[in-house]
Formats: structure tokens, sequence, C-alpha cells
């Protein structure tokens, strides 16, 4: 690496991908051959940046020039001005929306100066597909501690020491766990890597698994080597092709290097991993689902007790853990237990990835230390709220969290102070809304997914909740009555109380938590038959506004089931027995006359 | 192992670490309701998926509700089981559970039998809060030959998942789709006569609605019965005189042979049969059969095949035509009594009382679903007309006893008709696991060494272990029988088989848990598998009361051979007693 002068990274997560970063990736590799630079500059194709806002994103290396939404028309000038100039082109640099001043190194950045990346560490900065830039990095340092200088109680000793807790979404304490597995007396015991991530919005597993694939096998052979186990397996979803490919090329290298295989680094430890394919259901995620899955069986839960710990995969003790789990393990061996549980909250340590979605203006990918505020991830890191709108509330813990709200703004998140707010960690998924979302149709859109992702196993969460779902229909058609509230309330609760599985035991929490945040929005749609934030359809009335209408014809051409009628210069009239509410009539509307009530 | 303390509503108990709270507070006489969870204790098939969550009860110092059915005891634990938080969520979850369920009891197969029924009158549920509003599964009513599936009236409770699957190793039958519209169907939701389905029925005896029925008869029995130009004829099962009575409160194990005759004759059966005739008539045929196959072995012919596997049980007939397909030749090929009836009774007895045989209608009374498939098999039709034209089973007949006013605890006795309802205490155990071998032994042992039984009960043979085996001593000659009850426990043996490791000369096979007694179309046993047990003694009980209990003493089947059959084995009996049997395996066969 160190011949060349320059580092061109070009981010090749999915997102980037998917506005075709692997072109400029080519487009810049082919110009830097043609220009005859190729032995000066390297261009290396990395995961995830988690700035998927603005991508593609391309960034230079060594002065951490940062280039957003790049086009593959952009390589040559990218090129002639910053290689062969070395001038920095203006126009793709990130603008701060608030001073409008370009910021050309990403350490200045607002999304990244809070962050702190441990899980990430490699993501965005290494080629996944190199296993040298990787071991580059440190990497497998820390498996060749732990197997030559090491004991597996020292090396569980020293990850209970850290306070990793579990980063899927219950928290349980990573170290206990793996002290738990290796107690259990079986010749034969398996570790498990759960990488089917499935909150609506959530990627960090998958930014992983994409970004630094190495982190999660390193990661895993030294769970093995504590637990005495030889065989790993990735459960993964098939829809992840990327990654699942990256995994796949990473498996194979590390084994050509002796990291995976029989006698590793000359031990006689020997371990290797092999994949397994969800399809993709939610429940899946549920440790006990995933085994069932893995075996062949219907992906469902069943009762814990026996936990995987001491019955799991094929009836063995089986270790299963997190993806981002996983990726913090290398680096807490490496730089010691007193160093990572000196970065969070008492009793949640480390960092936390998140995926930033909903109305904020830096949608993306973020790792924070445990003990940040709300506030500071959203309003500095996020960059606040899209088009100037107001904060409403943010959703953590995907579909099984709930909504907090601006009083919650300044909590300190960690696992248990999340728990105490009425949400949860989660795999990490935040959710933002602002003053335009309906906390019922959220609460309903939620609903929505855990209707259809239950397996069906267990009564309470198969019809249960999707009653739920028809309630918050029939309010949000103005149908509700106050009674539906409290049999909201009833039925969420009897559901969380009886569900067979951490699914049914959430899934009523975006209703409860909205319910008890927003209980005048929920009262406007019963009683007053409105939706305050004028997005449930049943209960909007367009109309037009006599002072603002010229009778320009316009809205009346764009209606597509002709409810609009008036003579040209004339007020025009909205028949409301016909309107769709499409809101084509607004858009069209260059004077603010059409509104909804 | 050691004891566990804790206090289940105030009351403390101690317990063996591993029992369940549903277990413990069982014995404190504590009755926690529950629907999904099925015990057959006497089977060792306990379901407890923890599905419906009925049973949930409150456990100090924990979040939510546990499902008693599957949560351990643990050490100082403080449960309560009725307490308003947990009949808050149990009444909830009732209320959930009936939302998606249709509101047909008054038409309904398993109305006043139903479980369902049964938990929400005890729930005291009087309202289904927006039953008009919500929206219902739905899913296409299923026919088979045996057994009608109504899905929609499925709760998924999974016990026909853990007979089909656990203990049947059948396979049908398994959960499909998700959430809302999750159900249990066959694979790709087929029909489930295009599945690998045998028609035990045990997925019907267990189930808690009336999701799983049997093809009902009963109303197309009552027309032809009321049809002058009908002779219509009935046969009725050893294994349904054991068990009809439960229908009417009498106690399990109580034989009602002598109250059905002169129900059925009542009811306007022209002449009223016995099955057990024919079981007779199969040992005669099944117990020539294995002398004959015997003998070829033991003189060195590698052309004929050990051992011989009975073939009675239409289910079993049905799990080795679609798994083992690549061992039909192995099983006998004697007809199953139902079906050695009909073909006598359609040839022999109709010549003899003159009627044509498309104006006689054969009934079968079995304690078995399966049955309704094997009578309408077209290896037993003459030109498109069955041998057997339908059957019936127990809980039908009992529900028409019913509906023509009659009660069978009332019902004076009376004996089956002649000549087809004569029958020996050996075809009477057919009922049972172990009972159609012990019938051949008693009669092959006295042909094969000329001898009298001194005793004709070989306990070794007797009993409710899933696999059986034992020695018979024939004159010095060692006979290994080997016996399986539950098709999973058959497909051990037969797994053997095709291994090359049995070492058995016979082997009985009856597809449901304890033999026929256990079948499909009995009164249900509603969990209660002890009641099998006294089926069983009831139908031995039956055995010792007889005078003759060896088949080939039986009169009438001694002249039935000496007027028409000539021997066992004859070229008339082959034509009328003998069968064959067709792959129905969908997979592809490779033959060398």
């Amino acid at each position: 690496m160190s011949d060349y002068k320059i580092h061109v990274l070009v981010c090749g997560g999915t997102g980037c991908r998917a506005s075709e970063s692997d072109q400029v990736f080519d487009n810049l590799t082919s110009e830097i051959k043609n220009q005859g630079l190729d032995k000066f500059a390297k261009v290396v194709k990395t995961g995830c940046f988690g700035f998927c806002e603005k991508g593609p994103i391309v960034k230079f290396i060594p002065d951490n020039t940062f280039y957003t939404q790049v086009t593959p028309t952009d390589a040559i000038e990218i090129v002639e001005e910053h290689i062969v100039k070395g001038r920095k082109v203006e126009r793709l640099l990130y603008k701060n929306p608030e001073t409008e001043e370009y910021i050309s190194d990403s350490k200045s950045m607002e999304f990244y100066k809070k962050q702190y990346r441990i899980a990430l560490r490699n993501c965005g900065i290494i080629d996944p597909e190199n296993i040298a830039e990787y071991i580059a990095r440190d990497g497998y340092q820390a498996l060749g501690k732990v197997l030559t200088e090491m004991t597996p109680e020292e090396v569980i000793k020293e990850i209970m020491a850290s306070g990793l807790r579990g980063r899927g979404g219950g928290g349980f304490p990573t170290g206990l766990k793996w002290d738990i597995t290796r107690k259990v007396q079986n010749d034969t015991k398996y570790v498990v890597c759960n990488a089917d991530e499935g909150d609506p919005g959530a990627f960090m597993d998958r930014s992983i698994l994409e970004g630094d694939p190495h982190s999660v096998i390193e990661a895993m052979a030294i769970n093995a080597f504590c637990i005495g186990a030889k065989n790993g397996l990735v459960y993964i979803r098939a829809e992840y092709p990327l990654a699942i490919d990256r995994l796949k090329t990473a498996i194979n290298q590390a084994r050509e290097c002796g990291l995976l295989g029989e006698n590793i680094l000359g031990t006689d430890f020997s371990f290797d991993i092999e994949l397994r394919y969800g399809a993709g259901a939610f429940v899946c995620g549920e440790e006990t689902a995933l085994i069932h899955s893995m075996e062949g069986s219907r992906g469902e839960p069943t009762l814990k007790p026996p936990f995987p710990s001491v019955e799991g995969y094929l009836k063995k003790p089986t270790n299963v853990n997190n993806v981002e789990t996983y990726a913090n393990i290398p680096a807490i061996i490496n730089k010691g237990a007193a160093w990572f549980s000196a970065i969070g909250t008492e009793k949640s340590k480390g960092t936390k990835v998140f995926a930033l979605a909903g109305k904020i203006n830096n949608v993306g990918l973020i790792e924070v230390p445990m003990g940040i505020t709300l506030r500071e991830v959203i309003f500095e890191i996020g960059g606040g709220i899209k088009n100037g709108k107001k904060f409403k509330a943010v959703q953590t813990g995907g579909p099984s969290g709930g909504c907090l709200t601006e009083k919650d703004l300044d909590t300190p998140i960690d696992y248990d102070n999340l728990i105490a707010s009425g949400s949860m960690m989660g795999s990490g998924g935040m959710i933002v809304m602002d003053e335009d979302d309906c906390m019922v149709d959220v609460a309903k859109f939620f609903l929505e997914f855990t209707v259809e992702e239950s397996c069906g196993k267990c009564a309470p969460c198969r019809i249960g909740n999707k009653r739920l779902h028809e309630i918050l229909e029939k309010i949000s058609e103005g149908k509700g009555t106050k009674e539906d509230l409290d049999r909201l309330v009833n039925l969420g609760n009897v559901i969380k109380d009886t569900s067979l599985c951490g699914l049914g035991q959430t899934s009523p929490n975006p209703i409860l938590s909205t319910l008890k945040a927003f209980k005048g929005e929920y009262l406007a749609h019963v009683i007053d038959k409105k939706c305050p934030a004028g997005v449930c359809k049943s209960l909007m009335a367009y109309s037009i506004i006599e002072e603002n209408c010229i009778g320009c014809t316009a809205c009346a051409r764009v209606c597509p089931v002709g409810a609009i009628s008036g003579q040209r210069k004339e007020l025009h009239t909205i028949n409301t027995s016909l309107c769709i509410k499409c809101g084509a009539c607004i858009d069209k509307c260059k004077f603010n006359a059409v509104i909804v009530n | 192992m050691s004891n566990v303390k804790l206090t289940i509503d105030n009351k403390t108990i101690e317990v063996p670490q591993g029992t369940t709270i549903f277990k413990a507070a069982k014995q404190l006489n504590i009755e926690i309701p529950s629907l999904c969870y099925m015990n057959l204790e006497a089977l060792s098939i306990e379901h407890k998926p923890a599905g419906c969550r009925i049973c949930v009860v409150e456990v100090e110092g924990r979040r939510n509700l546990a499902p008693s059915c599957s949560t351990e005891v643990a050490e100082g634990m403080v449960v309560r089981t009725h307490n308003m938080r947990v009949l808050n969520a149990r009444k909830t979850v009732m209320e959930l559970i009936l939302s998606d369920h249709p509101k047909e009891c008054l038409s309904c197969a398993k109305s006043g039998n139903c479980d369902l029924q049964m938990l929400a009158q005890k729930l005291g549920i009087r309202e289904i809060p927006d039953q008009d509003t919500v929206a219902m599964s739905t899913y296409r009513k299923d026919f088979s030959p045996s057994i009608i599936r109504e899905m929609d009236k499925c709760i998924m409770c999974r016990r026909c998942e853990t007979m089909c699957n656990d203990f049947q190793t059948v396979g049908a039958l398994s959960a499909v789709n998700r959430g809302f519209d999750a159900v249990v169907a066959p694979a790709f939701e087929m029909d489930l006569q295009d599945s690998p389905c045998t028609y035990c029925g045990q997925c019907v005896a267990v189930c808690p609605t009336g999701a799983l029925t049997e093809t009902d008869h009963t109303n197309r029995l009552i027309a032809d019965l009321s049809n002058p130009e009908k002779t219509v004829i009935v046969q009725t099962a050893p294994a349904v005189r054991a068990a009809l009575g439960e229908e009417f409160g009498m106690e399990p194990g109580t034989s009602v042979t002598g109250e059905m005759a002169t129900a059925l004759r009542q009811l306007g059966f022209d002449y009223v049969f016995d099955t057990d005739f024919a079981a007779d008539l199969t040992i005669m045929e099944e117990g020539s059969e294995l002398l004959d196959r015997l003998t070829r072995h033991l003189s060195g012919d590698t052309s004929v095949k050990l051992p011989m596997l009975t073939s009675c049980c239409p289910g079993w007939v049905n799990f080795f035509e679609h798994q083992f397909p690549d061992m039909l030749d192995i099983p006998s090929t004697a007809r199953s009594p139902q079906q050695m009836f009909g073909a006598i009774a359609k040839t022999y007895f109709a010549d003899k009382i003159k009627v044509k045989r498309e104006d006689m209608i054969v009934v079968s009374i079995m304690p078995c679903l399966a049955k309704k498939y094997e009578c309408q098999r077209d290896e037993f039709k003459v030109d498109g007309n069955p041998d057997v034209d339908y059957s019936i089973s127990t809980r039908e007949l009992a529900s028409l006893i019913k509906r023509a006013n009659m009660d069978l605890s009332n019902m004076p006795k009376s004996d089956f008709d002649n000549p087809l309802g004569e029958s020996t205490g050996a075809a009477v155990i057919f009922g049972v696991t172990g009972g159609v071998i012990e019938a051949a032994v008693r009669t092959a042992y006295e042909v094969q060494t000329g001898k009298t039984l001194e005793r004709v009960e070989f306990e070794q043979l007797r009993g409710l272990e899933g696999i059986r085996q034992a020695t018979i001593d024939f004159n010095g000659l060692p006979i290994n029988i080997g016996i399986a009850h539950g098709l999973g426990n058959a497909r051990k043996l037969l797994e053997d088989i095709r291994a090359g490791k049995s070492q058995f000369h016979a082997i009985e096979i009856m597809a449901c848990p304890g033999g026929c007694i256990g079948g499909g179309g009995q009164p249900l046993h509603h969990g209660n598998a002890e009641i099998l047990k006294k089926r069983t003694k009831a139908i031995f009980t039956e055995d010792e009361g007889k005078t003759l209990r060896k088949s080939h003493e039986n009169p009438h089947i001694i002249k039935l051979y000496e007027e028409f059959l000539g021997k066992p084995l004859s070229h008339l009996a082959h034509s009328l007693l003998h069968t064959h049997y067709t792959t129905k395996s969908k997979k592809t066969i490779i033959i060398k």
C-alpha cells in the first residue's frame, strides 16, 4: 500500500452501488490508468461510509477529501483536477447546509465529528475483498493473541470485563453467554452468527459484512476457541447478495491464509465457517427460530429454556451472536476491556451503530458512543429535520420499539434508559418523524410489518396483532370510538403479556407508546374525526380558497377523476364525493389555493 | 433428580425438578385451562407447543405470563393460576381465537364434542368484540375419501402435526404460510388426497375443533336404509364394540356387542353381521400364506421374502405404498377382514339369499377412517360395484343411534345373524395391537405342528409398547415375531428389513396407537390415552368369554370352505380374498 501516494476510496456498499458507484469505480480506475497514474494512485472499493444520504461517496486518502453524490461522468474531472492538478473539485464537496460552506475534510463534517467507530472501524477504509488490507489494520491479531497467549477463560473474562452486550436487540451480556455455552459439556458445539437483520430501515449488519467481513470471521473463531466449537455458521438472509459474496470471498481468503481450517496459526485449534441462507423472515432473527430455520424446519420460535447455549443447532450447545456484537470482539481483545469499558455509560459499554432514517437530513449509518443523547444524534450528526420542519418523534428499536418524543431528547442513549422511556435499543434502527407524520399512521405502519412477519405459531401474536391493526385502520378511517382506544391498550398489554417470543412480546409497543405520548392525536381521530397531521386520507377534505383561486383551470385539468369544476378565470370547486384525495391538485396549484382540512 | 418446592395459589408443593407448572398444579387439584396442550401419557406423546397461550399463569418476578404447559418449576417459585391478570389475559386470548373461528356450531360435526366450544363456555365468553367487522381466515374445504379438512376452523394447536409427523412419521401435515394466514396443510397446500396421507385419522382423533373430521356417510346410510329395494347388510369391526358405549356415557372398556347388534337391527339393517367372521377367514388365508412362505423359505427357496407383514390395516397399506414402494412384495396378499367380508357377502351370501349384487348394499362399521378409502379402491370393485359400499366410523354409528332416539345403555342384547355373524375369540382380538398375530399363531401353530394348544393366550405378544418382539416355539422351530403399532414404529421395523437386518419371520403392524381400538374413527379420547388400556381389556375379556378361540374352529368358516372356497389359497380364494399393492410414491424409483 505504501507505494501509492494517493488512495481513492469508492464506496461499494449497497446504497452507493444502487447509484452507480461501481461505474464510478471503473471510470476512476481507467482514467487513472489512461493518465498513466496507476503507480501513483490506487482506487479501492470499500464498504459503507455511512453517509448514504449523499452517496455515492469518493474519499481521498491521505487528505480526507470527501466527495459526495459522485456520478460516473465526474471521474475524469476528479482525476484531472484532484490528482493531476492537485485542486479539489469544489462542487462535489459536502456543503454545510447552515453556513453554505464547502467542507473538504470529512473529519470536519458534523456527521462524523461525534461518531466513534469500533464495529465500523474498517468500513469505508479497507477493501473488504482483500484480506491483506484487513490484516494491515491489525486484523487477525486478536485471534493470534487469543490462540497463543490466552486461555478460553481469560478471553471470556476479558469480554465480560468489557461490558459488551448483545447488539441484536436483547442486550444480553456477551461474555456471560460465552461462559454459559463454554460450561455446557458436549463434544460438538456451534457458534452461529445471526445476520438475519430484519428491522425496517436497519442495515448495520449488512454494512459490516459488506465492508469488513473479516472482523466477523475473526470474532467467530475467537468465540469458537472460547466455547470449544469447531464449526461456525452464519445465518444470513438471501436478499443480501453482496454481503454473501463478500463473506464468501473473505472465508475463502481466510482459509487460504490458514486463518480458518485445521490447526489455525499452527495451534491445535481448528475451525471453519459455513453459510446458511434465510428467506428473509423477521422472526428468524429470534435465535430459536433461526436455529430451526437452519435445521431445515419451519422458522418459528420455541420456548426458552432450553436456551441455545444448552440445546441449540442440532440439539448441540450453540452460541448465537449478532454481526455487530462480533465486530466489536477483535477490537476489545486488541485494545483491552478497560479501553472498551471506558466508553459508554455505566451499564451499556462501548458504541452502538444506528441506522438513521425518516425525516432527517443525514440519512445513513452512524456509530456513536453509548450515552450520547438523541438530540446529538438527530440534530448534530443527523443534521436535524428535513426541510426545517419540527421534530415530532423518533422510533428506536424498529417495529419492537416505541416512539420517543421531545422530552426524551436529552436522555443518554443506552439499553436501560431506552427501555425506561418505553422503547428499546433493538438492532439500532432510528426512524425520525416530523410534524407532518400522523402517529396513528406510524403505529399502523409498524403493525402492518409485524402482522406480516408474525410466524403464526401463538394465538395472541397471530390474531391479536391483526386485530390491533384493524382497530388502527378503523381509527384512521374515522370510524374509531373511544372504546377502541381502551381496547388497543388492553389488547396490546395482553399480547405483550402472553406472546411466545420477542416479536409478539414487543409488537404492540409502537401503539402503546404513541398512544401514551400522543393521546390527543388519537382522540382527534376518534372524536373530532380529524387527522391533525393531514395524513389519514379518509379524514381529509380538499377545498379551494376563494381569495387565492384565479381560475387557471390547472387543478381541474390534472384531477384524475374529474372532481374539480369551474370556468376559466372563475372560482373552482371540488366535489368531495368524487375526490380521491390524491393531492395532484395541491401539487399543481401555483397559488396555494387548494387546501386540506 | 432433586425436588423443587414451590407455591401455587398459596398452596405449597414439592415436585421433581423438570416438572411443568401445569403438572404440579394438577397434583394440587388445580385445573389450569388449556387448549393446544395434549399429553397421551400411555403412548409417550406429549405435545406442548405453547402456542395457544390459554394455560398462561403468573409467576412472581417474571415480566410476562408463563405458559404453564411448558414452563418448568423452579425452587421457591410463586405461581398464581387464576388471578385477575391471568383471567383477563386468558379471556382476551380466547376472544381472539374465537374471533377467527367460524360461528357454525349449529351445523358443525364437532359441536358438543369440541374442545374449543367447551373452553369458551368454561371461560365465560359471551361476546366476541367487533365480530362483524374483523377479518376471518378463509380456506377451501378439502374433501378426501376419509377426511374432510375445514381449515378455517383450525386454531393452530398443531396436535395433528405431532401425530402425523412425530408419531406416524407420515409427514403429510405441517404449518404453512405466516401470521394470520398460517394454517396446517399438506406441502404446497395440495389436497390431502394428493399428499402422502395414509388416512389413519390420528389427526382427526386429536383435533380439538371441527377442522378435521371424518367424511360422514350417515345421511347416505339413512337413505339406503329407507329404500325398500335394497338389501342392506352391516358388518361391525371388533374394536367398535369395545368403544361405542363411551358415546352413551358408559365406562370406557364396557363391551356393547349385544346392544349394538340390537340397535343395528332396529335401525333397519336387513342382516347384522360381524367383521369378526371375516377376521377368522383372514387368519385362514393369511396364516396359510405365512406357513407357505415359511415352508418354502426354510426349504431354501430364495424367491420367497420374509418376514411376512400383516395387511389388515388400510392405513398401514397406504403407508407402505407411499413410503416403501420398493417393498410391496413383503406384506401378505390377504385382503383385510372388511374387504374379505364384502367379497363373500356379495358372492356366496348374495347367492344364498338370491339378491343381485347391485341390489345389495354392504356397510361396514369401523373404528377407522382409512377403511372409508379402502372400500373404494378399484381392486375391490366388480364392474364398478364395490364389495363394501361404504364405511362409517364408530362415532358416526353413535350419532345415528342417537338420532334414531335409541339409548344403547337400555338396549336388550341380541346375537349377530348367521352365517356371516359367527366368530371366534381369535377374531375379536384383531382389534388390539398384537391381536392379529396372536390369532394367526393360534391357528398356524396347530396347523403346523398338528398339536392342540394347551393355552391360547400369548401374553408375550400383548402390551402397549410401540415395538415388541417375541419368539414362539413351533415344536422346536423358533418363529420370531415382531409387532409395531403407530407408523413411526412400523417405519423402524421396515427400515431394518430394507437394510437386511430384520430377523423376524412375521410382523404385525397397526397404524393406530393401541391398534384399532385407538383408531381414527373411535370416540374421541380428548387427550386421555388411558381409555385405550380399558378398551384393550374389554377386547381380551370378550375373547376369554368365547367358546371357540381359534379361527380354524369356526364352523361357518369350515362350511364356507366346504361349500364355496375349497381350501385356503385356492384359486377362488385368491381371486376373492387376496389383493396386490401399487406404488403411490411420487419419487422416481430406479429399478436395476
